[in-house]
């Protein structure tokens, strides 16, 4: 996947990306076509999502990934709050991967905030055979869920719902509109004492047109809307009734087990298949382009044959590259170039110049891998002129276009069996093809179902990656110590644009990006940019605030006057986590805030060095304002995953290449936070009111800098490069006074 | 042939003996509810209950379990409820739900078959005793939940 083409990709599409209201109202036939297509008996799709029966049923189509984020119940209470629906009475169903649900309102969400950010990119033509239209696909990526489709499609959907219903009464019964209202599922005539179900309005009701603006509540009119409600997912989740992808299954299976050429971009030359054919349940020995793959019929007997069979690679230019040389290429890149430019403000190389005290600290950051809890896996089983396919993904569209395009099928002959998702962070997100190509090349040649499945090694050495980045700062200050400049080099690409911007009111700044593109593929990866880049500027912002000596949290206060909501999530989550009061002897509190994906958090980070001379992290406290809480038992849910997942990449993580290839192979290598050292963690949410922010990611980027910062007040060491677990803190020295 | 009762149905499998159980379940029995998560019995999401003992499936052969007693996540609620099954939860799972603990829940068949059988051994573990016996890896951090289950379910 060249960068250059995701680039040219994101400039055509930007243009058009206007943010939308009215996702039902400018869609009117798709609830017809939903009637026509997908209803039993008298039941009706009223708009896009919500199907009535006359029994006063009502189903809710989301038409996002369940990975656990707790989506489709938020989203249902979207819509269904705006309706006026019997929560009792909703029925939730994942929307069928069909471009009748579509999910493209988030898209044009992004685009109005940056412009589509690369990791959505391409997308207008991965499921575009049949319509090629940028709405056209079913992404959950980018904590995007909630604030788009659920603000601009959901609500929208319901609130459009409900005014069809009210004046089908109307009509009914002949008497005004605002002499109507609706409650738990019912349309009520006061004056004359007359309700009616939903259910018995939406026959007519569906032979409306969806109104061009429907008015949405209020806060102050929600039902539904801001409170804890169970998720409708968790009951099948405890029982082992939940099917994901993985968990498809068939009498007559078949499994495939691959290795896949060890270097990125490597050919296979050569096979020896040795044993493997007279092993118990081994059907057939499949060569690809770029892999070998054992098929049988249970996956140890693949897995166990495919060890019997050897293969030879093609040379490539990378096979000899290791980390530290993608380390030298990437410091000799920000030498020798000025790169292109992310952002300037003032004149910081003037400014530079003039300075009377300059800092300067390089950071890096190695690849991670997403590592999902369940494994990367496809199920294809082509039948001639169709195809049923099973994975758990972030896009079911998009896979299921994938899979067309592979088994050389139009779209529509390829039927999509939706699973919950176990983890995906990204890895599941389209581009990030491979285990869906192979399963599909291998299942061309077979008549029966094949699962291909990557074992956790694979998945590991086959991922596409979080970047190794570095990024280069200077800081000037004058002789009163005010910080004058900030500058920042760093290697690209970047994916999600403003992530290496700074909130901070610093006169001069110059942010420009080199180039950082290397054999090793990447995604993104949970927050994308932002996991490393707030590590390299929360980190830094404490290093000019020792270095000036001011206390890190006034220094960051000082310079965010222009930033109340950043302010505000500081000094909740400072007060709430004791910072200034006296601390358990040894113990030290670091902290850092950012804005991603529409949220603002700050985290404190309580830490003392255990006897390992290794970092506990005893405490993390949060504070997050995210406009206002749709569910608020899934935002602390979600709060406290993404700080674990940013905690278990801080102390732990580490993708490092070895011979062009991934050293890393399975859990012991590639360690994750657990019981015995996940945190205390305390979330505060703020209800600023403002527009609604992301959730499955903005708690993930500020951990690390908590953590180090306050390592560094504990040992007197600046953590300039992660993961922690790599650093020796013996000699340590604390830091006096702050 | 190896023969082992699971969820107390007896169950004869012509399969080599070195099969790890995780595969002949999901495999050969189309159990999916205990999860392959890595193989090496580092994760836990393979999970099941040998005799009411917590093993890790992906590294126990069939032969190991000849003639025993597996419950995986699908029988847990009717052990749970002795010689009389009914329906519904055992006080684990309802705890899971009660505390809202799964995310994408693949870890979660594995967590709870480990917690069970850690409870049933020590109804009331300090934090150091959870720490040390529940080492399932969940990597949507669902830890502080899981926690706050099991002393919930430790003061029942
Ligand atoms: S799959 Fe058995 S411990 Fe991970
Ligand atoms: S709930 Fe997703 S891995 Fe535990």
């Amino acid at each position: 996947m060249k960068m250059n083409r995701r680039r040219f990709l994101l400039a055509g599409t930007a243009a058009g990306g206007a943010l939308l209201i009215g996702y039902a109202a400018t869609r009117p036939s798709r609830h017809r076509r939903a009637n026509a297509d997908l209803v039993q008996g008298d039941e009706r799709f009223v708009t896009s999502f919500i199907k009535i029966a006359p029994n006063n049923q009502i189903t809710l189509y989301i038409p996002h990934s369940e990975m656990g984020q707790g989506i489709h119940t938020a989203l249902a209470m979207m819509a269904a709050d705006e309706l006026d629906a019997n929560w009792e009475e909703v029925n939730i169903e994942q929307a069928p991967a069909i471009d009748l649900f579509a999910n493209g309102d988030l898209v044009k969400g992004f685009a109005g905030e940056f412009g589509v950010p690369n990791f959505l990119m391409g997308l207008v033509n991965v499921s575009a055979q049949a319509v090629a239209e940028i709405g056209n696909l079913q992404i959950t990526g980018g904590s995007s869920s909630v604030r788009y489709t659920g603000e601009h499609a959901m609500r929208v959907a319901g609130a459009a719902a409900r005014e069809m219903l009210l004046e089908t009464a109307a009509e009914r019964w002949d008497v005004e509109l605002s002499e109507l209202s609706t409650e738990l599922g019912h349309v009520q005539h006061n004056a004359s004492g007359s309700s009616a179900s939903y259910g018995e309005l939406v026959a007519d009701a569906a032979l409306r047109e969806p109104p061009e603006q429907p008015r949405l509540k209020e806060r102050a009119q929600f039902n539904i809307m801001g409170k804890a409600i169970s998720r409708n997912d968790i009951p099948a989740k405890v029982d082992g009734s939940a099917l994901y992808g993985l968990d498809a299954h068939s009498e007559d299976m078949l499994y495939a087990a691959i290795r896949l050429a060890p270097v990125f971009g490597s050919k296979l030359v050569a096979v020896d298949p040795g044993a493997a054919l007279a092993q118990r349940g081994v059907e057939r020995i499949v060569e690809l382009e770029d892999s070998v793959a054992v098929v049988a019929d249970n996956y140890w007997r693949a897995k166990r044959a495919l060890a019997l069979v050897s293969t030879e690679w093609e040379q490539t230019e990378n096979d000899a590259i290791s980390s530290a040389d993608i380390d030298v290429r990437f410091s000799q890149e920000l030498a020798n170039s000025d790169g292109s430019e992310d952002k300037e403000v003032g004149d910081a190389e003037r400014a530079l110049e003039e300075a009377a005290d300059v800092i300067e600290a390089s950071y890096s950051v190695p690849y991670l891998a997403h590592a999902p809890m369940e494994p990367m896996n496809c199920t294809v089983h082509i039948k001639g002129d169709t195809a049923d396919m099973w994975t758990s993904t972030q896009d079911a569209l998009g896979m299921r276009g994938r899979v067309a395009s592979q088994a050389g099928l139009p779209e529509e002959a390829v039927r999509f069996h939706q699973t919950y998702c176990g983890g995906g962070f990204g890895r599941r997100l389209p581009f990030n093809w491979n285990v869906i190509d192979h399963a599909t090349l291998i299942a061309k040649q077979f008549d029966v179902p094949v699962k291909t499945i990557f074992s956790r090694e694979d998945d590991m050495q086959q991922d596409y990656y979080r970047p190794a980045v570095k990024n280069n700062f200077k800081a000037a200050f004058d002789e009163d110590n005010n910080v004058l400049v900030w500058h920042s080099r760093f290697t690209g690409p970047i994916q999600v644009p403003g992530a290496a911007h700074i909130p901070y009111g610093i006169a001069n700044q110059s942010i420009r990006v080199v180039d950082g593109d290397t054999h090793v593929p990447i995604a993104a990866w949970r927050s994308v940019d932002h996991s490393q880049q707030t590590f390299f500027i929360e980190s830094f912002i404490d290093e000019i605030a020792h270095r000036a000596g001011k206390n890190p949290y006034q220094l960051r206060r000082e310079l965010l006057q222009e930033h109340p909501r950043h302010r505000a999530v500081l000094e909740v989550a400072a007060e709430a986590a004791g910072y200034g009061q006296n601390l358990p002897q040894g113990h030290a509190l670091g902290l850092a805030v950012q804005e991603s994906f529409g949220s603002v958090v700050a985290e404190v980070a309580e830490v003392s060095m255990g006897v390992d001379n290794q970092p506990i992290v005893h405490k993390v406290t949060c504070a997050i304002d995210c406009g206002w809480a749709v569910n608020p038992d899934t935002v602390e849910a979600q709060i406290k995953s993404g700080i674990i997942f940013g905690l278990s990449a801080a102390l732990y993580g580490e993708i490092t290449i070895d011979n062009g290839r991934v050293r890393q192979g399975n859990f012991p290598d590639y360690e994750m936070v657990r019981m015995a050292t996940s945190p205390e963690i305390d979330v505060h949410i703020i209800e600023s009111g403002e527009e609604l922010g992301g959730l499955g990611e903005p708690a993930t980027p500020p951990i690390a800098a908590a953590v180090t910062n306050a390592i560094y007040i504990l040992t007197g060491q600046r953590v300039r490069d992660l993961p922690i677990k790599n650093h020796d803190f013996t000699r340590s020295n604390p830091v006096a006074g702050v | 042939m190896a023969t082992f009762i699971v969820n107390g149905v007896e169950q004869s499998l012509d399969v080599e003996a070195d099969m790890p159980l995780l595969w002949a379940l999901r495999d050969e029995l189309g159990m999916t509810g205990t999860k392959f998560g890595c193989g090496i019995a580092s994760c836990g999401a393979c999970t099941v209950h040998v005799n009411g003992n917590a093993v890790r499936s992906c590294v126990t052969p069939v032969a190991a379990v000849e003639g025993q007693e597996i419950t995986t996540i699908e029988g847990l609620a009717q052990a749970a409820a002795g010689s009389n099954p009914g329906p519904g939860q055992g006080a684990v799972q309802q705890a899971w739900i009660d505390h809202q603990i799964p995310q994408c829940g693949y870890c979660q068949s594995g967590m709870i078959m480990a917690v069970s059988s850690f409870l049933a051994s020590n109804p009331n573990p300090t934090d150091a005793e959870i720490d040390a016996g529940i080492t399932n890896v969940c990597r949507c951090g669902s830890y502080p939940r899981v926690r706050k289950a099991i002393r919930a379910l430790a003061n029942a």
